[in-house]
């Protein structure tokens, strides 16, 4: 074991680091459908899609912009404001023109609604970019890269994915704590969370508040797909693997948890990482392995809450 | 529905399809494939009746199909292999089911997903097994120990694809108005009320998850016989989505939603899918909420007002 472990451990900080970066991004997917869920009731298996989606936007757009001959740090202005616009278009018109229609209906129902989206959003982002892979690195390029420190090596590691994309992830974080808490627009969001039927009775309009936080979802979604953007390449069938990625998160965690997600992104980004430099045909099943494995423990999550039966 | 009407529709619907595969030896196909992805339907609309829904069954589906293709070359004979899938069909599914039989609703759809979704990625990478996306050519096995020519077989596929479908259309029928299949309503409506009446619904799901997962299996068996290439595609979520989308749009009131159903959809696809191949998903996608949202009963539930009766039960 010992000596396994001093063979691999530049592989394991490579993993590590890896996994952290990509943990900053499951994160900002799951921390938006867990809460649109929350105050929705609501699981939108189209929220992969709103990732896939802004990160083809945020392609697209830096590229643009640089074929324009503008100065490089706009490649970073387009990462969010392609988020921004893919949120701010996207979110409305799905939630007024769709779900307002199904609240309240059967679980099933709505399942079967956000997933009919899915279907719709995976073809138009087809039609729109093509299944020709897409990419821009600009972003990531830029900052260079950082010497790590890890025992008596270095790791050389890119600034982006060192500290801008857990950068922004905690900034989330910290900041969606702060605004559910401590503002007022928070506080509501958080009272109709609670109880529909009270917060509506003390004079919150609830159809508001569920448009501001789908739309805020979405744009978080999109803002992950807009930062993972110049670290991958995008191709078809990403929206699908980040919606099943982020839902393994949000029930890991506990639906409803936010920072419970955050630690569950950390546990399974960092598991599906040292898969991929350990044992890279099995990387797909290690956050489901994880995902089972907390919920046949825990079938409420890590840090869910067991409701009430009604009878 | 009365029974003497139901069975009727039936007949009519055997002699429909054999006359249709009599007249255009094309549809021959295009309806063995049909049929077969009704049988997988029937699987989703036992879960549909306890109100859950499995976007995974692609998993089954493609279990089945690789059964032909692994053991084919060994053992060539499709009225063998045929029990063999859905065996193992629905050993994948006791197993799966023992997990996913405790959960409901938004869990039970989305864990679904991941499993089927894994099972996806590892058919894929797993190259050495099964030859990743180049997917695994079947050579048609013996019907009944007899080794036909090709336009005997795709007609043999067709009967044993059309006796199944009436066989376990007829034995979704009768599950359904067992106890069993009761039970299965009354997870839908309260379950807790079930459990109080000493009824385990985590037995009563999981009975009905196995059930479909092996139709699922036998499903697979007759797309990988009847299309002779088995590929990681039937695994994926599209395929899933597809069964999901045929048991809405048959309509999940009666056995016979998902073969019209299907049927119309092969039908639809054959012809316009050529044409939007880009946005045929899209497609699905708007057709499923359109009946989600305005025809709830399906094309069954549509039939059924036609012929002045009581609707189907929505999903």
């Amino acid at each position: 074991m010992a000596g396994w472990l001093e063979q691999n451990a530049l592989l394991l900080g490579l993993a590590l680091l890896d996994g952290l970066a990509y943990a900053a991004l499951v994160f900002m997917v799951a921390v938006g459908l867990n809460m649109v869920f929350g105050v929705l009731r609501i699981i939108n298996i189209a929220h992969g899609s709103l990732f896939a989606i802004g990160g083809y936007a945020a392609a697209s757009l830096g590229l643009f912009l640089a074929a324009r001959g503008l100065p490089d740090w706009t490649g970073y202005v387009a990462l969010v404001l392609a988020a921004a616009l893919v949120g701010g278009i996207l979110g409305p018109v799905i939630e007024r023109g769709v779900l307002r229609r199904i609240y309240g209906h059967e679980q099933v129902l709505q399942l079967l609604v956000t997933f009919a989206l899915f279907m719709i959003l995976e073809d138009a982002q087809k039609l729109i970019w093509g299944v020709q892979p897409v990419s821009n690195d600009a972003p990531l390029r830029l900052l260079g890269t950082v010497d790590v420190p890890f025992g008596e090596d270095v790791i050389p590691f890119t600034a982006y994915q060192l500290f801008v994309l857990p950068g922004v992830a905690l900034a989330t974080l910290v900041g969606l704590a702060w605004f559910l808490r401590r503002t007022l627009t928070g506080r509501v969001i958080v009272a109709v969370t609670t109880d529909r039927e009270a917060a509506t009775a003390m004079g919150i309009d609830a159809r508001r508040v569920f448009l501001l936080t789908f739309t805020f979802g979405a744009g978080l979604a999109a803002l992950g797909g807009a930062l993972a953007s110049p670290t991958t390449t995008l191709v078809p069938g990403l929206g699908a693997a980040t919606i099943v990625l982020s839902f393994a998160v949000v029930a890991t965690a506990g639906l409803g948890q936010i920072e419970g997600a955050a630690i569950s992104a950390l546990l399974i980004g960092i598991g599906r990482s040292a898969a991929v430099y350990l044992a890279p045909e099995f990387e797909v099943v290690v956050p489901y392995l994880i995902m089972v494995a907390v919920l046949l423990v825990r079938p409420q999550g890590l840090f869910g809450v067991v409701e009430t039966r009604r009878v | 529905m009365r029974r003497g009407a139901e069975i009727s529709l039936a007949l009519l619907g055997v002699a429909g399809v054999l006359a249709a595969a009599w007249a255009a030896p094309w549809l021959r196909f295009v309806l063995t494939i049909a049929l077969a992805k009704g049988i997988a339907v029937l699987g989703i609309l036992l879960l549909l009746r306890a109100g859950q829904v499995s976007f995974g069954h692609a998993l089954y589906l493609s279990s089945g199909a690789y059964v032909v293709a692994f053991l084919a070359p060994s053992l060539p004979e499709a009225l063998l292999l045929l029990p063999l899938a859905a065996l193992i069909a629905g050993l994948i599914g006791l197993v799966a089911g023992l997990f996913l039989a405790r959960y409901r609703d938004i869990f039970f759809g989305m864990l679904n997903l991941a499993i089927s979704m894994v099972f996806y990625s590892l058919l894929e990478k797993l190259y050495e097994l099964t030859r990743g996306t180049d997917g695994i050519r079947v050579e048609p096995p013996r019907v009944a120990g007899l080794a036909l020519t090709l336009e005997a077989y795709v007609w043999a596929m067709l009967l044993v694809a059309l006796v199944l479908a009436v066989g376990f259309g007829m034995l979704v029928r009768a599950y359904l108005a067992s106890p069993m299949g009761q039970a299965l309503a009354g997870i839908k409506t309260r379950e807790t009320r079930l459990e109080f009446m000493g009824v385990s619904a985590r037995r009563v799901l999981l009975a009905a998850y196995v059930l479909s997962a092996l139709m699922g299996g036998v499903a697979g068996a007759i797309v990988g016989m009847t299309t002779r290439h088995v590929t990681p595609l039937l695994a994926y979520w599209t395929t899933s989505g597809e069964l999901v989308f045929i048991a809405i749009l048959g309509g999940a009131g009666g056995a016979l939603g998902p073969f019209l159903g299907a049927v119309t959809y092969e039908l639809v696809r054959v012809y316009a899918a050529a044409a939007f191949a880009e946005a045929w998903q899209a497609i699905l996608g708007v057709v499923l909420l359109l009946v989600i949202l305005f025809a709830p009963g399906g094309l069954w539930g549509m039939l059924l007002g036609l012929l002045g009766r009581r609707p189907g039960r929505a999903p």
